[in-house]
Parts: structure tokens; C-alpha cells; sequence
């Protein structure tokens, strides 16, 4: 099984290694992204397979990377289910790439890292020991960035990629950290010898903290989210899908590798830690992502409010299990993962959505979009379902997933610690805040992007785009409606992970009738998809056709109404900026430091007035820019070393020799 | 057999709600006018309104698109779905497992979506303030409306409604903190969620103080009416749920057979009838709020909401 994974892996990474050649192919888009495609879906059937089979774990170790530690590959339960979720996004967005790719300025540059971007998310699943973690984390993490800025000639891409290097960097070194404390100072790297040997409470503690620094800032955890915003976005839109939709997932691997499987035992604050993160992410990210006029900018802080949702799951597994509530905490388990397979459906649908968008209309700026649902009918229907996924609409998937989180939170009262009493329903409430802040949020996207009337010529003269880009949005629409109808089918997938990490899964669903899902008991909750699907679809049919029937079907078209004063200018309708600003009024003195600059000019002046608000990322201002204060006056000071005489170096070289010595000598 | 007197019960609960849900509304805008001293229409005038109605012929915006006309339908089968999730006159319909009260609650979110949605497909400037206000109404009400229902589920021990029903009947609940403050959490929702005065006035039609009717401002004909039944069937939906959770007595747990469906449904009609007289008490005794002032109102309940589940987690080991 492991061959054929790392046949596909090398054929991913051969076909970013024939970059050059493209230029000199016809159709060398179609080829490549094709056989990212074909890889891709080999891997997703790998997957699939060892998740259902069971059975052991396949394990290889090859004599790769430094000569006295040869490299180990795995697959288990948990790389299983994330390289379904890796490898189905990224099928779909290689098929979406076909016929993304035709608009591009330079595909080349795309072309290049985007398999091997691929190929290096699935060996980061498969990589069995630190060094071929790392190794596969660091080159995930270069290929995204070179992806990021393959359009570089814009000023804010390379700023972008700038700050997500530097985030990157910072988030490397702290697994590195992590690791290196895993791993003792015997040394024993491969993932087997680190479970074998369990870590002190304190070398725990300090892991944890690690893992959440290294993968969190990979996923977007607030306040480590600030380069995601800038760095998702100025990808080409299926790239911005797969960092999204798949990278971020691959991150909660991450942290769901060391964390979970590879620590042990939890402690009952390393759950409140993560949920409150979580919490802080998710309500932040989804204000934020209200406050955004770029559409693409939108859905990246809405990706990280949805990081947010998983991580407050992922924290009250931690405490479930911590409190040795092993059903419960399978069920946050599962709740996690599924919300993290449903997200990377339907952030991956409304990032190509965005791209269908943003190649019809060249426009990202929401504020010169609108009505695009008359020149992109195919599109504005699939941008829809992501749109309704997202927001936690049932019958979609998204719904089911929160619905399982909430389900695991009424689970909570048993648990005996105090603090975990007062945080989890405060962290409930969070939860449900969110989910309503994510349906505005959506309405607002949907709204202003799709309905209405165009703002400006270029949204005007907009047209569907190709049946690539249509086919691959459809088919993650109709997985999305799938998902949602038959969750009972990705619960029983799932079961092997829960119980690899939390010692227990839920009891099998499939068997029970009409596809319903009963995660605790029957007396306590049950949901059925299915049914309410087909509840929804006679209660609106029904109607419809007896209306039709009996009493008129007649139309007639004619001028809006708008209370008799119809405006002629399509900038009379709501803006995104007037539709967020009751929300903004709401929220925003405390979460954005929002301050509105009015300039009404007085009466009988002639100037025209003028109104500005000013939003700004708190995480931004609280934690980024003091560091780089702090790093740029150290450097002014440090500046003087540069122009010293030989004798102060000599002397500089000489105490600093004598003062490591004396620091080792007082250690022994 | 069994399951077709099942089936036929269901079919009648769905029946039953969707041919009461207007003459509450009715007997609403007739107790409010008695009470402001005019003689007011009859309460069967809103199935009077809602006939004539469906007869005319639908007016659209010229750029109305696909979604403008399926928006109605939509919105009355989300609505009326969950509102036929309500045990009215009897627990343990058959389909109350298809979804617990998470779904009603998520149900309404997902009418209330596509109305929103609506509201900004013509692209006025009217439409998209209704939208927009109305989203920031529910972004406060439905995480308070969760607060209510995990305080309810908490004390249940299960989500599912009919569960819930026949908890409250039993003797083993008794009065709660929690409960307390649940309900007048759910009472405040159930307001902001059917935009009654002090939230919204379902009367106006004075531009600047809608905020329901502003979204759907463009509708006319047969849309308009679906809007308007399911604006009812919601209305009854919120009060059948006030009286499911918090006074259940009367309501039929499957043993009494006919006569306990009688019975059931008598108490039913008569809860639901005060129900709404106590409403149009309410609403005419109070002044509309700013826009502004809502979220605090809101912010009420949910504090309310979180309160009530605070209190149980923290008493559940005393």
C-alpha cells in the first residue's frame, strides 16, 4: 500500500520537476493538472481503503535523509482519513485548475509547485518519525509560499508572502522545539520510540504549548492568524481552495498527531487551552470576516473562524478525555473531524466560486460586484449550497457537524472540574454566536457578490465560466448535499481515528434505518438528514403546485417598488460596508477598535461629504507590531557592532568564550 | 397499520398547524385592536387576506432572478417543517427523531437566510436594510435561542422535543432557576424572531422603523402569501414551543387514545389562544425600541440563556 502512495507522491513531485518543459507543450496545463488530478485521486482511494480495511498499520522506513536515521512513512486510522480529506480537495482543485489554469498570466509559475505542493501535504501524513515530518512540513510550507507568490508583480503579494515566511519560520521552529523535547536527549525521533516513552508532566506542558504555536499558527489559531488573511487570498483561487480547504487541515493533523497520539494522557487544561483559543478564533475570525469587502479576503477569515469551531471540538475532546469521558470525547473527536472534512468541501466550492468570479469580472472588491446570478447562473447556484453549507443550514453538512459539537457540549455537565464547568457553556454560547455571525456573513457575501444589480461595467459584463470550473464546483456542491444527507456514512468512517486517539468510538450508524444518526442515545438526540431533506422538499413543492394549479400562476413583470422611490443608480443598493456596519456598531468598539470619520460639510458649502471607517486587526496591533518595534529599534542599537575595531572584536570573541565556559562549568 | 395511524397523525399535526397558524394571527390583530379601543376585522380575516392573495397575479422586479420566486416557497416549507416538529396536542409523533430542537432552531436560520437573501435580490435600498437588520437580529436571537434550548436539553437530558414534553409533565422536574430564566429568554426571542413590538412592528409601514416587512417590500400575489402564512405558521410555531416546554399539561403521551387526542387538542387551542392574547396585552402596552437599542434587549436573553445553563452545570453536583 505504502508503494503505491509513494509511486503517486513521486509522480506528483516529478510533475512539479517537468516545470520547465510546460512552456514548450501545448495543452500543458490540461496535462499537468490532470495528473495532479489522477495522483490525487489514487491517494483518495489509498485512503479510503485503509480506513475501511483496518487492519495494522502499514509502515516502511526507506534510507532517505541523514544516513544514520532512515526515513519511516505510516499509514494508520488518522493519516487514512486526512488523506481523504487531502486528496479529495485536491482532485477537485486540480480539475478546477484545468480550466482555472487558461486565465492565468504566467501558469507556469503555478504549475511548477502545484503537485509538488501536493505531494508534500501527503507526506507530512504519511511521515513517521520528526525528521521526515519536518523535512515534509518545511517543503509543504515553501511550495505554498512560492504559490502564493507565483503572481508577484503586485505589491501586496509579496508582502503577503513575506509575512506568511516569517509565520512559517516561526511555526517550523516551534515543532522543531517540540519535537526535540519529544524526543529526549536520547534522541529517538521515529514517532514508535517517542509513544513508547512517555514525557514528564512539564516536557508535556511545554509540548503542547509548542504544537499549539507550530500548528496553530499553520492553521490560523488567533492571534497566530494574522498572515492567512493576506497570504490565502493572494494565491490563484485553487490554491487559495487548497491552503484553505486542505493545508489547514493538514495542520490539525499535526496537532492531532503529537497532541493526541503521540503525549498520552491529557491533562484537564490542555482542553481548556485549546477551547479557549478555539473560541477567541472562531468569534474573531467570523467578525472580521463580516467586516471584509474583498470576497476572497472574506472567505479566508472565515476559514479561520471555522479553525476556530474545530479547535473548541478538539478541546472538549481533550477535557472529555482528560476526564476520562471516553464516549463523549469520541464524539467531540468526531464532531472535529468531520467538521474539518465538511469544511474543506465548502470553503474549497466558495474559493473556486470566488475564482469563477474573479476570472468572469477580473473584481475581488465586492463593493463594484452584484447581480451575477443572471450572468452566472451555474456558479451563483453552487456558491449557494457553499454558502448554505457554511452557515450551518440544514440539510448540508456543515449543519451536522455543528449539531454533533453542540450535542458533545450537552455531554459536558459530568465532567468534575470547576473551571471547565464556567468555560465550556460560556464556550457554547461562543459557538452558537459564531454560527449566527456566519449566516450574516454569508448572506452579506452572497448578497452583495450574486444579487442585486451589477456595480460596476466589469461585473456587467461577466459570463459563466467554463464546465471545468462549473463541473468541480457542482461536484463539491452535490458531495456537500451528500455529507449532510448521509453524515451516518462519515461516522462509521471516522470510527477507526477515535478510537486510535481517544480509545473509543461511536457506535456504528450505518445499520440504522432511513440513514439516521444517533450519536449518544436514542432518547437523547437523533438527526436524519434524509428525511428532513425530503420534509423540506414535498413542504415546498406541495404548495407550490397546488397554488399553481388552483388559484394563478400568472406574472407580470414591472419596475422594482423600493416604497415608490426606486433608485436609478445601482450604487443606491446596499453596499457590503452598509449591510456590515449594524453588526460593526454592535461589536465593533471592542473587537475591531472601529472609529468612523464623518465629514459633513455645513450648509451652503459645496464639498461633497465624506464618511471613513477605520477597522484594524487587533491581533495586529497587540502582538505583531510591538515584535517588529522591538526587532527593528534592537537592530538600530545593535547597528553600532558593525563598525567596531579588530582589538573590540577580538576582545567581544574572547569574553564571550569565557562566559560560555563559565556557564558550562557552573552547569556541571 | 400501525405506522399509517402514525403517518395520518403526523399528516394532521402538519395539517393542524398550518390551519390554525393564521387564526392566531387573526386573534392577535383583534384582541390589539379591542384593546386600543376599534372594533378591529375578524380574526378569519387573515384567511380572507391570504385567499385573495393567491388569486392575484405575482408582480416581479424586473431583475428579479430564479431565487426571488423560489425564496417564498422555500422560506413556508422551512417554517412550517419545523413547526410540524412541535409536539402540539400529543408527544411522540413519529417523525420527532427526524430532528430535536437544535434543528427547529437551525430550521428557522435557514428560512430566515433566504429571506434575507430576498430581500437584496432586487437590489433596493429598502430590501437590503431589512436584510441586514434582520441579520443582525438573529446573529444576537439564535445564539440566545440555543442558550434556551441547551438549558432546556440540560434539565431533559435529551434534545428531542417530545422527550422534553414528557419530562416537563412528569413531577420530577418541579420549578427551576434555570427554567425561570429560560423563559423569559424564550419570551424575548420569540418577539425579536417575529418582529413584534419592541423589535419591530408588524403594522408599519413607515420606511425608516421596518425591519420583517422592509425585506419583503417587493413581494406581491402568491409570494406574498407564503411569506405571510409562514410569518404565521412561525408565530405559532414560537408559541406552541412556549407552551410545549414550559406548560405541557393536557398534552396527549399516546395513552389516552381518542379522547385523550380531544382533550389534548382542547388544551392546545386554549393555550395557544391565551398565548396570544397575552401577546397583543404586551405589544400594546410597550413602545418600539431604536434599531440600536435591540441588541441590548437581545443581549438580555442571551445573558438570560447562559445564565440558566451556567446555573446547571454548576448545580449538577450539589
Amino acid at each position: 500500500m505504502l508503494i503505491v502512495a509513494a509511486l503517486a507522491i513521486l509522480s506528483l513531485i516529478l510533475l512539479g520537476l517537468m516545470g520547465p518543459l510546460y512552456a514548450r507543450i501545448g495543452h500543458a496545463t490540461a496535462i499537468a493538472y490532470a495528473g495532479a488530478a489522477g495522483a490525487c485521486g489514487v491517494l483518495l482511494l489509498l485512503g479510503l481503503a485503509a480506513l475501511i480495511g483496518g487492519g495494522p498499520a502499514a509502515t516502511a522506513s526507506l534510507p532517505l535523509g541523514l544516513p544514520w536515521l532512515s526515513a519511516h512513512f505510516r499509514i494508520d486510522a488518522l493519516s487514512a482519513f486526512f488523506m481523504v480529506v487531502v486528496n479529495l480537495g485536491g482532485a477537485a482543485a486540480a480539475l478546477y485548475g484545468i480550466g482555472y489554469g487558461r486565465h492565468e498570466s504566467h501558469p507556469g509559475r503555478v504549475l511548477a509547485f502545484f503537485s509538488p505542493f501536493l505531494g508534500a501535504m501527503n507526506m507530512v501524513l504519511l511521515a513517521d518519525d520528526a525528521f521526515a515530518f519536518l523535512l515534509s512540513w518545511e517543503s509543504m510550507s515553501l511550495c505554498s509560499w512560492l504559490l502564493v507568490v507565483s503572481n508577484h508583480r503586485q505589491a501586496d503579494n509579496l508582502h503577503a508572502g513575506y509575512v506568511y515566511l516569517v509565520m512559517a519560520g516561526i511555526g517550523t521552529f516551534a515543532l522543531l522545539l517540540g519535537f526535540g523535547l519529544l524526543a529526549g536527549p536520547v534522541g529517538g525521533y521515529a514517532f514508535d520510540t517517542i509513544r513508547a516513552a512517555p514525557a514528564s508532566a512539564g516536557i508535556a506542558a511545554m509540548v503542547v504549548l509548542l504544537a499549539l504555536l507550530g500548528a496553530g499558527s499553520k492553521a490560523g489559531l488567533v492571534p497566530l492568524h494574522a498572515w492567512l488573511p493576506l497570504a490565502h487570498p493572494a494565491a490563484p483561487s485553487h490554491v487559495s481552495a487548497l491552503m484553505s480547504g486542505v493545508m489547514t487541515k493538514v495542520a490539525i493533523y499535526g496537532f492531532l498527531r503529537i497532541v493526541f497520539d503521540l503525549l498520552g494522557e491529557p491533562q484537564w487544561w490542555w482542553g481548556l487551552a485549546v477551547l479557549m483559543l478555539g473560541g477567541l478564533t472562531a468569534v474573531m475570525g467570523v467578525l472580521y470576516a463580516l467586516m471584509q469587502t474583498d470576497l476572497k479576503r472574506l472567505l479566508a477569515y472565515s476559514t479561520v473562524e471555522n479553525i476556530g469551531v474545530i479547535f473548541i471540538s478538539l478541546g472538549l475532546a481533550l477535557a472529555f478525555q482528560a476526564q476520562g469521558m471516553r464516549e463523549a470525547a469520541a464524539l467531540a473527536l468526531v464532531a472535529a473531524l468531520l467538521h474539518g472534512f465538511n469544511h474543506s468541501l465548502f470553503k474549497s466550492l466558495l474559493f473556486f466560486g470566488a475564482g469563477a468570479v474573479l476570472t468572469a469580472s477580473g473584481l475581488r472588491d465586492m463593493e463594484r460586484l452584484g447581480g451575477l446570478i443572471h450572468r452566472m447562473p451555474l456558479t451563483a447556484l453552487c456558491f449557494l449550497v457553499g454558502c448554505g453549507a457554511i452557515s450551518a443550514l440544514p440539510p448540508l453538512n456543515g449543519f451536522v457537524s455543528e449539531w454533533m459539537m453542540f450535542q458533545a457540549i450537552l455531554l459536558s455537565p459530568q465532567v468534575s472540574d470547576w473551571t471547565l464547568r464556567f468555560a465550556i457553556p460560556a464556550v457554547g454560547a461562543v459557538l452558537a454566536l459564531s454560527a449566527a455571525l456566519a449566516a450574516t456573513c454569508f448572506v452579506r457575501a452572497y448578497g452583495i457578490v450574486f444579487l442585486g444589480r451589477p456595480r460596476s461595467a466589469e461585473a456587467e459584463a461577466a459570463a459563466e465560466s467554463d464546465s471545468w470550473q462549473t463541473g468541480a464546483m457542482a461536484a463539491l456542491a452535490a458531495m456537500c448535499f451528500l455529507a449532510g444527507i448521509a453524515p451516518a456514512l462519515l461516522v462509521d468512517l471516522v470510527g477507526p481515528v477515535a478510537s486510535l486517539l481517544v480509545g473509543n468510538r461511536l457506535s456504528p450508524q450505518l445499520g440504522l434505518p432511513w440513514l439516521t444518526l444517533i450519536p449518544v442515545g436514542e432518547a437523547r438526540s437523533s438527526y436524519n438528514g434524509l428525511l428532513l431533506l425530503l420534509f423540506i422538499v414535498f413542504a415546498t413543492v406541495a404548495p407550490a403546485l397546488i397554488i399553481h394549479r388552483l388559484a394563478t400562476r400568472a406574472t407580470r413583470r414591472s419596475a422594482a417598488w423600493d416604497c415608490g422611490t426606486p433608485g436609478r443608480d445601482p450604487l443606491t443598493q446596499y453596499s457590503a460596508g452598509s449591510f456590515a456596519q449594524p453588526i460593526r456598531r454592535v461589536f465593533g468598539a471592542m473587537a475591531f477598535r472601529a472609529r468612523e470619520h464623518v465629514d459633513m460639510p455645513l450648509p451652503g458649502d459645496m464639498r461633497a461629504a465624506r464618511f471613513h471607517v477605520d477597522l484594524k486587526d487587533i491581533a495586529w496591533d497587540l502582538c505583531y507590531a510591538p515584535v517588529a518595534e522591538g526587532i527593528a529599534a534592537a537592530s538600530l542599537r545593535m547597528n553600532r557592532l558593525q563598525f567596531l575595531t579588530i582589538r573590540s572584536y577580538l576582545t567581544l570573541v574572547f569574553s564571550a568564550l569565557v562566559a560560555l565556559l563559565l556557564v558550562l562549568a557552573l552547569w556541571r | 397499520m400501525a405506522l399509517i395511524v402514525d403517518l395520518i397523525f403526523q399528516g394532521a399535526q402538519m395539517a393542524l398547524v398550518l390551519a390554525l397558524a393564521p387564526l392566531l394571527t387573526g386573534l392577535v390583530r383583534l384582541v390589539k385592536s379591542r384593546l386600543m379601543g376599534r372594533r378591529g376585522p375578524s380574526p378569519l380575516q387573515p384567511y380572507r387576506d391570504l385567499l385573495r392573495l393567491t388569486r392575484k397575479e405575482a408582480v416581479l422586479a424586473e431583475n428579479a432572478s430564479w431565487l426571488f420566486r423560489t425564496a417564498p416557497y422555500l422560506v413556508f416549507a422551512m417554517i412550517w417543517v419545523a413547526a410540524s416538529l412541535v409536539p402540539s396536542f400529543a408527544t411522540g409523533l413519529i417523525f420527532s427523531w427526524t430532528g430535536d430542537l437544535i434543528v427547529i432552531v437551525a430550521l428557522l436560520g435557514s428560512a430566515r437566510f433566504f429571506l434575507a437573501l430576498a430581500g437584496m435580490d432586487v437590489g433596493t435600498a429598502f430590501g437590503g436594510i431589512g436584510s441586514s437588520r434582520e441579520m443582525m437580529i438573529a446573529s444576537l436571537a439564535e445564539p440566545a435561542m440555543l442558550m434556551i434550548v441547551f438549558t432546556v436539553s440540560l434539565i431533559a437530558g435529551s434534545t428531542q422535543l417530545s422527550t422534553v414534553a414528557e419530562l416537563m409533565q412528569g413531577p420530577g422536574v418541579g420549578l427551576r432557576v434555570s427554567l425561570g430564566l429560560a423563559l423569559v429568554g424564550l419570551v424575548i426571542v420569540a418577539l425579536a424572531e417575529n418582529a413584534r413590538i419592541p423589535v419591530d412592528n408588524p403594522a408599519t409601514h413607515l420606511e425608516l422603523t421596518m425591519v420583517h416587512e422592509a425585506m419583503v417590500l417587493e413581494y406581491s400575489g402568491r409570494h406574498l402569501a407564503m411569506i405571510e402564512a409562514a410569518s404565521a405558521l412561525k408565530l405559532l410555531l414560537y408559541v406552541s414551543l412556549i407552551v410545549c416546554i414550559f406548560v405541557p399539561w393536557g398534552m396527549d403521551a399516546g395513552a389516552g387514545g381518542p379522547a385523550g387526542y380531544a382533550v389534548g387538542a382542547l388544551a392546545y387551542a386554549g393555550k395557544v389562544a391565551a398565548g396570544g392574547v397575552m401577546l397583543a396585552l404586551f405589544e400594546t402596552s410597550i413602545a418600539k425600541m431604536r434599531v440600536f437599542r435591540v441588541p441590548e434587549f437581545l443581549g438580555v436573553a442571551l445573558m438570560l440563556g447562559l445564565l440558566g445553563v451556567i446555573l446547571l452545570f454548576v448545580t449538577r453536583s450539589l
